[in-house]
């Protein structure tokens, strides 16, 4: 192949991930209480923690809202990728993907444009939960750069997530199989993790489980980006979680995707 | 160049781990320029031979070239020249009318401009254009075939696969969608089309395969067919089933085709219906039996199948024995 036919597959691979993400898109426009349930979800879990629970709550330190925000915020995004699995699921399950594979189009397109909507949707809920975080009083003091900079981190990370949720959604007989398929992983993964408590208060053997499991090395690169404090290496070691993840994940969603009918 | 739109060799394809032989052999040549037809009823394996050929799926074993590239080595120029509406209208429920055809433009690679342009001539072609900027979720089924339809020629592919195009649409909609399917043969586009109507198949198909479990059991032109199978269906219905028995063997010979009994029924594939009518009553009368019924009819896809393989379409595995002793030849 040529330099010109490289280049010009290339141009049509981008425009086929931006159709479909388009696509994906438009839909979250029209159907919009999807994206209001996505939003309504973390709100409360940002008023059950703030009101409810706070006061039973031990944080080494700071208030309880700084420490919860940046988790919930955490939590949030990689609660996003369930939607991944069940858009996939649906446009599987309605033949879409099926006509899809006699168009000339990327084969790599309707994974990567899902993942990149969703990427967008995440943004969106990024946004109105550091609104209401600082409604409720969450009041970080790391600065304008590292709180940007602590976004994109959790959204990348998300984001190399979301290819295993992708894999969840391909392989699942339906939309609300591949729903209920998401809840085992993302419920020890979010819980039991640094999002909401602080580890030291966790018995022993749960504790081993939750300062190594990657989901708390991204809720404390986040925080201490967000509140400004010693980040360690926990940032360098998110990365490497998402650039696992993403190797590992991404073409096991593809080979998954090839297969599926 | 060659001067098939399609040729295959001996296609199998299984399913479940070999339990289902979906496609157990199948060759087809089908010539450029016209309407070619695969008939068969539930099951036979159509749409499994239509997802071959549109690179869907692959087969088990066999060779298959769509329009000079094989289906598998060269599935993405396979992709580039064909068309295709699957069995059931795969639009997108959230968008508009207008938007599905473009998203299909786009991803079969024509620029924004041709997409929204060719966008609009579908929808006009297809009588959708007032419904274009409407949600496809308001779509009625037969405006959904037509929009699935209209979004897969929206590259003007030289040739087009139709899964059972009409089925599900009330007859206007059908006698529409015919109408659509010429034009396009006029216009020179290639179509292979499936289906279980051998009305459908009569009307629009310059060539017929019949496929039953996988296999082809046989092919020509829908006159050629019709002449194997005869033009006339004669159903003579008796007062009891001992009197059907009777006058089963009675008339028997005015058919050299397989006669076929169910309940007090029988029924003769016949060439001149009035005429045959006329003598089997003659003869029914002669031996003092009751006729309650007599009618002629067309022949169904039904009748195709029980004059070629000695079974109906509805027959299952388990009932064919005891179905295919009830059928003698005359
Ligand atoms: N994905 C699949 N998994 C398992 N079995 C399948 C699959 N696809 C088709 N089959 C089986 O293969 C056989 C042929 O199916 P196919 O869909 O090709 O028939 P068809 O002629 O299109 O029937 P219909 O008129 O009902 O659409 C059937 O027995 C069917 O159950
Ligand atoms: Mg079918």
């Amino acid at each position: 192949m040529t330099t010109e036919n490289y280049v010009s597959e290339l141009r049509w691979t981008l425009s086929d991930i931006a159709t479909i993400a388009r696509r994906n898109i438009l839909t979250l426009v029209r159907i919009p209480t999807s994206l209001v349930f996505a939003i309504i979800q973390p709100i409360m879990f940002v008023l059950l923690f703030r009101y409810v629970f706070s006061g039973s709550i031990n944080i080494p330190a700071g208030t309880y809202v700084n420490y919860l925000i940046p988790g919930i915020l955490v939590q949030t995004t990689i609660f996003g990728a369930v939607g991944t699995a069940i858009g996939l699921a649906e446009d599987l399950q309605r033949g879409l993907i099926e006509r899809f594979r006699a168009l000339p189009m990327a084969r790599s397109a309707v994974l990567a444009g899902r993942t990149i909507s969703d990427v967008l949707r995440n943004i969106m809920i990024v946004v109105v939960i550091t609104g209401v975080g600082f409604a409720v009083g969450f009041r970080p003091h790391g600065g304008f750069f590292p709180y940007i900079e602590a976004c994109l981190l959790m959204l990348l990370f998300a984001y190399c997530l979301s290819w295993g949720f992708a894999f969840i959604g391909l392989a699942a007989p339906n939309s609300e199989t591949a729903q209920a398929m998401t809840f085992p992983l993302i419920f020890p993964l979010t819980f039991a993790s640094s999002i909401f408590v602080a580890i030291n208060n966790m018995p022993g053997w749960l504790q081993v489980f939750a300062r190594n499991q990657p989901v708390s090395q991204a809720a404390n690169a986040v925080r201490a980006l967000m509140l400004g404090y010693p980040v360690g290496n926990s940032v360098w070691v998110t990365l490497l979680w998402a650039a696992g993840a993403l190797i590992l994940l991404a073409p096991l969603a593809t080979r998954r995707y090839r297969q599926a009918a | 160049m060659t001067d098939f739109a399609v040729e295959c060799d001996n296609i199998v394809r299984t399913f479940r781990v070999g339990e289902v032989r979906a496609l157990d052999g199948v060759s087809l040549r089908v010539p450029k320029g016209q309407v070619f037809g695969l008939l068969g009823p539930n099951g036979s394996g159509k749409t499994t031979m239509v997802r071959i050929l549109s690179t869907i799926l692959k087969p088990n074993s066999g060779t298959a070239k769509v329009m000079g590239f094989d289906v598998v080595k060269d599935a993405e120029s396979v992709r580039k020249t064909i068309g295709m509406a699957g069995q059931y209208a795969t639009v997108d429920e959230n968008l508009t009318g207008f938007e599905n055809i473009v998203m299909i433009g786009r991803l079969t690679h024509l620029t924004k401009k041709v997409a929204r342009r060719r966008a609009n001539e579908l929808l006009e072609q297809f009588g959708l254009t007032d419904a274009g900027n409407r949600s496809v979720k308001t779509y009625s089924g037969g405006m959904r075939r037509r929009l699935d339809l209209g979004a897969s020629l929206v590259s003007q592919p030289p040739l087009l696969f139709l899964d059972e195009p009409t089925t599900g649409l009330d007859p206007q909609s059908r006698q529409d969608l015919w109408g659509v399917i010429e034009q396009l043969i006029e216009g020179g586009t290639t179509v292979l089309l499936t289906t279980q109507y051998l009305e459908e198949a009569d009307r629009l198909a310059s060539q017929l395969v019949v496929l039953d479990h996988g296999k082809i059991i046989a092919e020509g032109t829908p006159p050629e067919l019709k002449a194997q199978l005869g033009t006339t269906v004669l159903a003579l219905t008796f007062e009891s089933l001992e009197d059907a028995q009777k006058g089963g063997d009675i008339v028997k010979s005015l058919s050299d085709k397989p006669i076929h009994t169910e309940g007090s029924t029988v029924e003769l594939t016949v060439d001149s219906g009035p005429a045959t009518a006329a003598e089997a009553i003659r003869r029914i009368d002669a031996a003092t039996i009751k006729l309650k019924g007599l009618a002629l009819r067309e022949p169904s896809l039904d009748d195709v199948f029980l004059s070629l393989t000695g079974h109906t379409t509805e027959v299952g595995d388990v009932n064919l024995a005891a179905s295919t002793s009830q059928v003698s030849k005359g």
